[in-house]
């Protein structure tokens, strides 16, 4: 693996670039491994990574369908955050964005995590004390989080609407210093170069068609590629867990949906925090390039159709131009949409499937893309252990039958 | 936007309409104990298959809960039809 270093930009560019090598090998798949990860997105690949970093598991390989990083790893708005309302949610979502503050030197590779800060705005009074009761679970979680007024909110994001007709007028609201967004394919990126170089074999356009079972136990995968054996399997596959579950003849508590998101044409710098309006359903950062990167809800149709609708459209653009009108005129560059994999309590599903030697990571929903660093890690000890960190546990599937529900999805205002 | 096809109103906006869920689910039988397995499958299991689908959906308009078959992922609606009948 070729090392990234100013040094090394400075020799390349006065060679022409000739010299950088390819950042991963496209390997053949072998007959067999200790663990086969389904889906090559952020989860899938953390957690070949973590196997063979924390755990000395290398006989590894990430079979993907379409390329790495294509699925909502490479479509998501790029909000890293842990403003959750539970402890639960708390440790697993702060051990993640820990993981992130430090991943651009583990990996050695730059994955532009810009600690911007980000708000969420209340609207009301009523909101104003949720807002602190907000504030003070996070604090009690351990996590930062301040309670802002409307005028330290204008501050932080001028931009926003306080003028006399606002719709719903802004009365403060809470802010995470250490939240902010990453480059969503850097981290496919820097998982995939890093898990390559410890001898991972991440093989891409290699459809997983069905799951191989001998005397009840998931031995392996049947693939477009062949059949491969595997240790273990742990699948990591988002909207399409459900798919996976029912080559296991399970159904999972998951509902698959379009989540849409849009980029404006680039700007010069207009906003250095991310905003979310949770009246309006929709949330906005600027990316380095300049484009305003722009969120909202769900879609409202069980969908696999890997593309946007007009109603949800219509919801998230109009609440931007109500909560920035001087945006109004700003032209959209591109729309697009990934399904996503939607639990009934927004929280996510780590752990076994209910078939033997098959594993799960997914459920993630809307909100997965700040949670990578922590699936990878904490799939990657549930598959070489074959136990629950203390952390992942209260995400086990078996909280649906124990009624152990965590549901952030009021908690969080808009799931993501 | 897209149209759905309300068994009693004809076609409307998709936005008059509210997915209830899908079809088929039997609530336990609950003259008799219950065990916490049947209870998750029942208030938590999906299908939530990709292709051919079949759901109950709410007119919001006329409120009435009916039938549709679509596809979820060329979102084709097939047809709809009143719960009793089912789709045509
Ligand atoms: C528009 C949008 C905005 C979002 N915004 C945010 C945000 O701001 N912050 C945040 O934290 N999260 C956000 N998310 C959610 C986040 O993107 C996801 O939760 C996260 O990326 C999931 O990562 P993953 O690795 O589990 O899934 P994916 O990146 O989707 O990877 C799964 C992979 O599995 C592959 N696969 C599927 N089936 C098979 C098969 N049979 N065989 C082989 N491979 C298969 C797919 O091709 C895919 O590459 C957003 C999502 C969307 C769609
Ligand atoms: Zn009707």
């Amino acid at each position: 693996m070729t090392r990234y270093s100013a040094f090394r930009l400075l020799r390349e560019g006065l060679r022409g670039h000739s010299g950088w090598g390819q950042a991963w090998r496209s390997p053949q798949p072998k007959p067999a491994y200790d663990a086969v990860i389904i889906g090559a997105g952020g989860h899938g690949l953390a957690t070949a990574y973590y196997l063979a970093k924390n755990h000395g598991v290398t006989n590894v390989a990430v079979v993907e369908k379409g390329w790495l990083g294509g699925g909502n790893t490479g479509r998501n708005t790029t909000v890293i955050r842990s403003n959750y309302f539970y402890p639960e949610s708390a440790a697993l979502y702060d051990l993640s964005v820990r993981l992130y503050e430090k991943l651009s030197r583990e990996l050695n590779y730059n994955i532009m995590f810009s600690q911007r800060g980000m708000i969420v705005t209340a609207h009301s009074e009523p909101e104003m004390e949720m807002a602190a009761r907000q504030v003070n679970a996070m604090r009690l979680n351990g996590v930062d989080a301040e309670f802002l007024d409307r005028d330290q909110v204008r501050k932080m994001a001028p931009l926003l609407n306080f003028g006399p007709d606002m719709r719903y007028p802004i009365h403060g609201g809470v802010l995470q210093p250490r939240a902010g967004t990453g480059r969503h394919d850097a981290v496919a990126w820097g998982y995939a170069r890093a898990a390559d170089a410890l001898g991972v074999d991440i093989i891409q356009n290699c459809e997983v068609l069905g799951l191989i079972v001998e005397a009840g136990r998931c031995v392996g995968v049947h693939t477009s590629q062949g059949d491969i054996r595997a240790g273990i399997v742990g699948a990591a596959v988002a909207g399409h867990s459900s798919v996976i579950a029912g080559m296991a003849t399970r159904d999972l508590p998951i509902t698959s949906y379009a989540l849409q998101a849009f980029v404006s044409e680039p700007l010069k710098p207009v906003l250095d925090t991310v905003v979310l309006c949770p009246p309006f359903g929709t949330y906005i950062s600027q990316s380095d390039k300049g484009g305003l990167v722009i969120g909202g809800g769900l879609d409202r149709i069980p969908s696999y159709g890997q593309r946007g609708n007009m109603p949800v459209q219509e919801t998230v653009l109009a609440g931007l131009v109500e909560m920035m009108p001087a945006l109004a005129s700003v032209k959209l560059l591109r729309h697009w949409a990934g399904i996503v994999d939607v639990t009934p309590d927004s929280s996510p599903i780590l752990g076994p499937s209910g078939l033997d030697g098959l594993y799960l990571n997914c459920g993630w929903g809307t909100g997965g893309f700040k949670a990578i660093p922590a699936g990878g890690y904490l799939f990657a000890h549930i598959l070489a252990t074959g136990q629950h960190h203390e952390i992942s546990r209260p995400f086990d599937l078996a909280r649906f039958e124990t009624g152990h529900l965590i549901d952030e999805g009021a908690a969080s205002g808009i799931a993501h | 936007m897209q149209i759905f096809p309300c068994p009693f109103c004809g076609p409307r906006n998709e936005t008059e309409f509210h997915f209830a869920g899908e079809l088929g689910k039997e609530r336990p039988d609950t003259t008799q104990e219950v065990a916490a397995p049947d209870w998750a499958t029942y208030l938590y299991a999906q299908r939530n298959e990709k292709g051919p689908v079949r759901e109950v959906w709410m007119h919001l308009t006329c409120s009435e809960l009916f039938v549709m078959e679509r596809d979820s992922v060329s979102m084709e609606v097939v047809g709809s039809g009143s719960l009793r009948e089912g789709a045509e």
